[in-house]
């Protein structure tokens, strides 16, 4: 029995911070934040060659092969350093959805691009109704001969402007049949992204509407039982992990900033008002960590509470993140209020996060039904 | 990562299971005379049995009683009691505190003379800390031992010293040297707590039970030989406890939540279980996946110990969170009842024979005892966070 990293994990993880701290500097990531595309290109590009983006990919296909373990090491760091770009959308969230849904031919058509990072993909999910459930879910998915036309709009679909291919959740038949998911190429005729425009600039999201867009008969995913269920369990990790490795950015920021701020003759770190928030945010971070771990170790083993495991961690490390962050900008006074200052990076990622793929009272619920509530 | 225990871990686990099957305490669950034993003779019985069994300290030495086991048979068995339901042992302290800090300060005359009887129950040990005006600031107390040849003479008072009355031995903190900074003149002594001078006055609590005491010190005579650690180094002595104090005091609340959703499931409001309740639902998840959280931490924290990892501020947190997890969970058991919550103890109308007030005082206890919630802060702000001293 050992709950803890492997010796390769955390050098994966010591790794990956020297790596950021490096190339994904706040420099870095203002400067991305500033431009349209918001894609960080030379980032990307450096990151593929390290195997990030093939992480979780099947060595057949080209990747490394590993789990959602390693993945959630990565995206913590990746979390820390608020990296821009669509890695973890596209590396993570798109990548499972074709490995879970997928056939060997769509695998084939796009897990070896993922993986070598010379394409990106995205999963277009949610509609004006902000929702996951899967009766929110209504996008028209039309017969039209053998194949398919698409009629509807998706938002808060990440980096579909630059997306390679998309996979979206649609339905074939109103009413109670079950979801489908296609893919559906870039620039494909009839599809339209617009980004719109959010308060976290590190991520772009993007309104996505498709206007009778024509796809083939094998454009659909044939393993679609469950793929939402696995497709949440995923994005909720995936999701999970980026908001532990913010919120101890966010603390470790505002704890050192006490140590040299000083007011009353003294350090504001030595008042007990700001070491005892201190304590209570990191005390609810490290088992959160605990949370996260098992989750992701749940879906690497297959373990039957991975889904409850997933929403137990998302549930928890939104609300943990979006605590933290508000926190450590009060605590940082007017200075945290600055644009000039970092830590408005990670107060408006914590927001993002927070709902993304889920907000706590959405897993809470959810938590509740898998444990027979 | 790896959950999975080995086939030898997982059959050890069977033995455990089945030892606890055919091996029950005898009404622990109350007070007073049953089969004409009493309470503490009972107690000590379980402990025994417990100890014969080979279910108590497994990872202590072979040669003062333990079984020089890995802390993962360790925990299985500490699962296994917990799934069981049998409670706590009435020297818990001694084997959770005391006995680590023996093995790491102790001298061997000390570990072979008292280690063993721990164990076994022969011996039951309250902890001599708190003062009159050394609570939080612990280091502060004035509880004087001088040492006179080779005995120390002890004058002074304890206080919310649980089971004084009905211990054999104390573990204590006293002042050897008044002149030297607080931390550098308190010493560790072992006091017997049948010598002469020593008077014990149990004090009524809020529950209305009498487990903490006032002990007072009056020209009382210690061996220098009991004497733990350094003459004047007792505080690091101390520490070593409180660590283990911690642990001992964080201990997942999972049991507690099963007996929480048991009642939530049949307590209606409007027709429908506390379950359904769109407020109540939602708090009883909140808590499920804390004690997960906790559950989890703990694995964590064990693997560190395993694995011999050092690990860093999350080794400080288990005391403060699991203390103050209990307490949320005591006190939305008392909200579902609404005014059965308010039903002591013995009262016919009471739920579960009135557990849940008794809970709900309970957890109020276990967020100060070993260091009040404030204390834990600060020691995980200044020695985990390394934010700059308060004081």
């Amino acid at each position: 029995m050992d709950f803890g990293l492997t010796d390769e994990q955390e050098q994966l993880k010591s790794g990956a911070r020297d790596f950021l701290a490096n190339e994904c500097s706040s420099a870095v990531v203002r400067k991305v934040m500033a431009e349209e595309s918001g894609l960080a290109p030379e980032l990307y590009k450096k990151i593929a060659e390290l195997g990030w983006t093939g992480m979780i990919i099947p060595e057949e296909f080209g990747g490394l092969g590993l789990g959602m373990l390693d993945l959630a090491v990565l995206l913590e760091e990746c979390g820390y350093a608020a990296m821009p770009g669509p890695f973890a959308f596209s590396a993570g969230i798109a990548a499972s959805a074709l490995k879970l849904g997928g056939s060997p031919q769509q695998c084939q058509r796009w897990l070896p691009g993922l993986a070598a990072g010379s394409v990106t993909g995205t999963v277009a999910m949610v509609e004006e109704s902000d929702s996951l459930d899967p009766a929110d879910i209504t996008l028209s998915a039309a017969r039209d001969g053998s194949g398919f036309v698409l009629n509807g709009v998706k938002l808060f679909v990440p980096y579909a402007h630059a997306a390679d291919f998309m996979v979206v959740a649609a339905r074939i038949n109103p009413g109670p049949d079950g979801l489908d998911f296609f893919l559906v190429e870039g620039g494909a005729s009839g599809v339209t992204s617009r980004i719109m425009r959010n308060v976290d600039q590190t991520r772009r999201i993007c309104e996505v509407k498709f206007d009778g867009v024509k796809l083939a008969q094998d454009a659909r995913l044939p393993n679609r039982a469950e793929l939402l269920d696995r497709l949440i369990d995923a994005g909720a990790v995936i999701m999970a992990a980026d908001c532990l490795g913010g919120s101890e950015r966010a603390l470790e920021m505002a704890v050192e900033y006490s140590k040299v701020r000083e007011q009353f003759g003294r350090p504001i770190g030595s008042f007990q008002a700001l070491q005892h928030l201190a304590a209570e945010l990191i005390a609810a971070i490290e088992p959160a960590r605990s949370l996260l771990w098992y989750a992701a170790y749940a879906q690497d083993a297959g373990l039957e509470d991975a889904s409850r495991a997933a929403s137990m961690a998302k549930a928890r490390l939104s609300a943990v993140y979006s605590r933290t962050a508000d926190q450590s900008v009060l605590m940082h006074g007017g200075i945290g209020f600055t644009w000039e200052h970092d830590i408005h990076l990670w107060f408006k990622r914590a927001r993002f996060d927070d709902p993304f793929f889920g907000d706590p009272v959405f897993h809470r619920e959810r938590v509740a039904v898998l444990s027979g509530y | 990562m790896d959950l999975n225990l080995t086939p030898e871990e997982e059959a050890y686990r069977e033995q455990v299971r089945a030892w606890l099957a055919n091996n029950r305490p005898v009404a622990l669950h109350q007070r007073g005379v049953v089969d004409g034993k009493t309470w503490v003779e009972r107690a000590k019985d379980w402990q025994r049995r417990l100890y014969e069994g080979g279910l108590l300290a497994l990872s202590w030495p072979r040669e003062y009683g333990g079984q020089a086991l890995d802390p993962m048979r360790q925990a299985i068995v500490s699962e296994e009691l917990a799934r069981a339901n049998v409670g706590g042992v009435v020297g818990g302290n001694a084997i959770g505190m005391l006995g680590p800090t023996l093995i790491t300060w102790g001298t061997e005359e000390q570990k072979r003379r008292y280690l063993p009887k721990i164990l076994t129950g022969e011996e039951i040990w309250c902890q001599g800390y708190s003062e009159p005006g050394a609570g939080s600031d612990l280091a502060s107390l004035r509880t004087r031992a001088e040492l006179q040849g080779d005995e120390f003479v002890v004058n002074g008072q304890k206080v919310w010293t649980s089971g004084a009355h009905i211990a054999d031995m104390m573990f204590g903190l006293v002042r050897t040297n008044p002149d030297a900074p607080k931390h550098k003149g308190i010493s560790y002594l072992l006091i017997d707590m049948k010598s002469p001078g020593i008077t014990v006055r149990p004090l009524v609590q809020m529950n209305g039970e009498a487990d903490f005491c006032e002990v007072f010190f009056d020209n009382v005579r210690v061996p220098r030989a009991n004497l733990v650690g350094e003459l004047n180094e007792g505080w690091k002595v101390a520490n070593t406890t409180m660590v283990h104090e911690r642990n001992w005091l964080g201990a997942s609340p999972q049991r507690l939540f099963d007996k929480l959703m048991e009642r939530a499931r049949q307590q209606r409001r409007r027709g429908v279980p506390m379950t359904s309740d769109p407020l109540f639902r939602h708090r009883l998840v909140d808590m499920q996946i804390d004690v997960e959280a906790m559950r989890l931490h703990a694995l964590r924290l064990l693997s560190n110990a395993i694995h011999k990892r050092q690990g860093g501020v999350e080794n400080m947190v288990a005391k403060l969170v699991g203390t103050e997890l209990h307490h949320r969970m005591a006190l939305t058991a008392m909200d579902m009842l609404g005014d059965y919550g308010t039903l002591a103890r013995g009262e016919q109308s009471a739920l579960d024979r009135g557990v849940w007030s008794a809970t709900w005082f309970g957890s109020i206890a276990r967020m100060f005892g070993g260091g009040t919630s404030e204390i834990q802060k600060n020691v995980i702000a200044e020695r985990g966070l390394g934010m700059p001293k308060s004081r």
